[in-house]
């Protein structure tokens, strides 16, 4: 019993959808129950363990300056950090707001008095953490979790691959959607892992799981500005869900400067 | 026991996204209660703004990750209207037919992992799954076929990416959805299984008057459409909901309570307020079951949700048969339009209940206003008021019995506090 890994499951500005990832394991789940201890995990267990932990899964964003100290703490009792999903390993889609001004968006939308305190930025864990390994996706794919935990139960150092969307579509024999019917598509840029799915219900890949191994952005929006996309438009679909990430923001900003 | 006692249950489990519980009591008198969540703003409602309206589907769908097709639904529904889009029959089923997933899914999740434990006095379905390993694993078997129906619908169970504003991205192939029918067969007579397991648990009596809200339809069990009702047999326009409904915001907690207006009251959504409100339209099969239950409806003891939430898995399951049998492939997946400045609005049933959007769109497609009002942040004064009434029967607990105690009821609501707390008011520090 003692020597079971410790596991816990922490989180910061979210939806819940990673971790229910790991609830989506189904029998899987109750099979990795038998091999760690699930020592932290709000969402499933009222049985609350003080660290340290062997493995960390963490989801979301850092937003508030109680959360930036909490991470911190989190570390401290983690021998291997794994952040889960985009809003851990980018910022999320609340990291729209680190493009907004600020005054305006409150003044437009909250009227009522100020009671908490929120960060300017939804920032990701690695800006604050030294982070071991990320699991990439909004959410992330329950697959991928469940392997990474098997190689570290056996003492192996996870991997994903790093291709892009594009390369599983041409695997999978999907019909692409770009060529065929002139859709945009962010395949080629964005790392694979979902499946390819969203060419397989006939629309383009949004970029869900984030930028893909030295992605050729600079070709992609320069090719769909030229075939009429507009600028604007191009930019609001680089500023997505990973859009805080730094090779879609570093294209984002270039095309609109802050 | 006299003077002062504190209850302080700083970390809820079990529970989706974050909050803690404070209770005062001075000689046995409530001096102060409150529900509190401390879950980090996302502000949804801000970024909305100026995101072309196709894209709203996809993101209001990650403010929860329980129930992004409901946010899916709401936020189709009441793009449409702003549009003046009108779905096809076909497509309105097929979104029913994703709403029976996600209502297995979520449902399936709490009865199994977050709320049977609780009568059992385990901390995990892991524990519980020691003393009743193939109870939990049927439970886990038919989340996983709920989940399955997500997938082959929306592409994946977290954040589908089929909803589009109009229809759906592709329709699905008639063998995709046919292959799940041996399975759902089986989930059908396991539903029912679980019903009535549900219903043998030990119920603590607590029947207490309270309105119950949730949308009616004349000739189905409410999902996509249909008038709010209440238990005091109002009928309000989805568009009227403003008017007779109104958010309040308190100092201890990230997200809004809402009250009616104007009397100021609570009032409790969710499969309980559902199946009390629609009981004569659940599908034969779960309406039977529910007549034979130990358990009278109405009933208005929130512990009986779980009773309730089993019931809408038994016709979820028996409806989605009924649609996947029928299935034959629409020639259109998708209704075109064209934007136009304008406002819509909609309510649909998530899981937890009512859940309602508006939104004003541009002439250029953009979002100029978002407005979304979760089911979670609705029943939050309906929890603090349960917790009042319920103290005094609990009192004689020690403090972790009493704490476990009221945690127990907080959980009978499935509280989704991701959902609630997506707009609420902040602070903002430079950093
Ligand atoms: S990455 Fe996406 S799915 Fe995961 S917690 Fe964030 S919003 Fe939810
Ligand atoms: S195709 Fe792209 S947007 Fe769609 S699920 Fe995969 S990574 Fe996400």
């Amino acid at each position: 019993m003692a020597e079971k890994p410790r596991l816990a499951v922490l989180k910061f500005a979210s939806c819940d959808g990673c971790q229910l990832a790991l609830l989506d394991l189904e029998e899987r789940l109750l099979e990795l129950g038998e091999s760690v201890e699930i020592a932290f995990f709000l969402e499933a267990s009222s049985r609350i363990e003080p660290g340290p932990y062997d493995v960390a899964l963490v989801e979301g964003s850092i937003t508030t300056p109680h959360d930036k100290e909490r991470i911190h703490e989190v570390r401290r009792q983690s021998r291997f950090l794994i952040t889960i999903g985009a809003c851990a390993t980018a910022g999320g889609i609340q990291a729209l707001r680190n493009w907004a001004d600020h005054e305006e968006f409150l003044r437009a939308v909250y009227a009522q008095p100020q009671y908490i305190a929120a960060l300017e930025k939804s920032t990701p864990i690695s800006d604050h953490v030294r982070v071991d390994f990320e699991l990439r996706g909004c959410p992330i794919n329950p697959s991928q979790l469940y392997e990474i935990l098997r190689s570290l139960l056996h003492g192996r150092r996870p991997r994903t691959p790093a291709h892009s969307v594009c390369l599983d579509c041409k695997r999978r024999g999907t019909v692409c959607v770009t060529v065929a019917r002139g859709i945009p598509c962010l395949g080629p840029v964005t790392q694979a892992g979902c499946g390819a799915i969203c060419p397989t219900y006939d629309r383009g890949c949004y970029g869900c799981y984030g930028p893909a191994a030295q992605p050729n952005l600079v070709s992609l929006t320069s090719h769909l500005i030229s075939t009429g996309v507009s600028q604007q438009e191009v930019v609001r679909t680089l500023r997505g869900f990973n859009g805080y990430s730094p090779e879609f923001r570093a294209e984002s900003d270039r095309l609109a400067p802050p | 026991m006299a003077g002062e006692r504190t209850i302080r249950i700083d970390a809820l489990t079990r529970v989706e996204g974050e909050g803690a519980l404070y209770v005062r009591t001075r000689n046995g008198t409530i001096e102060d209660l409150r529900l509190q969540i401390y879950e980090p703003p996302r502000m949804f409602e801000a970024f909305l703004r100026g995101r072309s309206l196709e894209e709203v589907p996809d993101i209001t769908a990650r403010i929860c990750g329980i129930c992004p097709v409901a946010y899916q639904m709401s936020s189709v529904h009441a793009l449409e209207q702003a549009l003046g889009i009108q779905v096809t029959p076909e497509i309105r089923q097929l979104r029913r037919l994703l709403y029976c997933g996600e209502w297995i899914a979520s449902h399936t999740l709490h009865i199994y992992l977050l709320n049977a434990p609780d009568f059992f006095d385990c901390d995990s379905a892991l524990q519980m799954a020691e003393r009743f390993p193939d109870r939990v694993r049927v439970g886990l078997r038919m989340k996983k076929h709920g989940n399955q129906l997500l997938e082959a619908l929306g592409g994946r169970a977290i954040h589908p990416v089929n909803v589009a504003v109009g229809g759906f991205y592709r329709v699905p192939r008639a063998d995709q959805l046919r292959r799940l029918i041996p399975d759902f067969q089986w989930c059908l007579d396991a539903a029912q299984d679980t019903v009535r397991w549900v219903a043998s648990f030990a119920f603590p009596d607590f029947d207490r008057p309270c309105e119950l809200v949730s949308l009616v339809h004349p000739d189905e069990y409410p999902m996509n459409e249909g008038s709010i009702g209440t238990s005091s047999g109002e009928r309000i326009a989805v568009d009227k909901y403003e008017d007779c409904f109104e958010e309040r915001q308190v100092p201890y907690s990230t997200a809004y309570h809402s009250l009616r207006r104007p009397a100021g009251t609570t009032y409790l959504v969710g499969p309980l307020a559902r199946v009390n409100l629609n009981c004569d339209r659940l599908s034969p099969v779960a309406r039977q079951l529910a007549e034979e239950l130990p358990v009278s409806w109405p009933s208005r003891n929130p512990f009986h949700s779980i009773i309730a939430r089993a019931l809408e898995v038994v016709h979820a399951f028996d409806e989605a048969l009924q649609i996947m049998r029928n299935y034959r492939e629409p020639s259109q997946s998708r209704i075109a339009y064209s934007y136009r400045d304008a406002a819509g609005c909609a309510a649909t049933e998530a899981p937890r209940g009512l859940l309602y959007h508006r939104y004003a769109v541009d002439a250029g497609g953009k979002v100029t206003e978002a407005k979304i009002i979760p089911p979670t942040s609705q029943n939050q004064a309906q929890i603090e008021a349960d917790l009042r009434a319920w103290l005094p029967n609990v009192q004689h607990l020690t403090d972790p019995a009493l704490s476990r105690a009221c945690e127990n009821l907080v959980r009978c609501y499935d509280p989704c506090i991701s959902c609630a707390t997506h707009f609420l008011t902040v602070q903002i520090d430079r950093i």
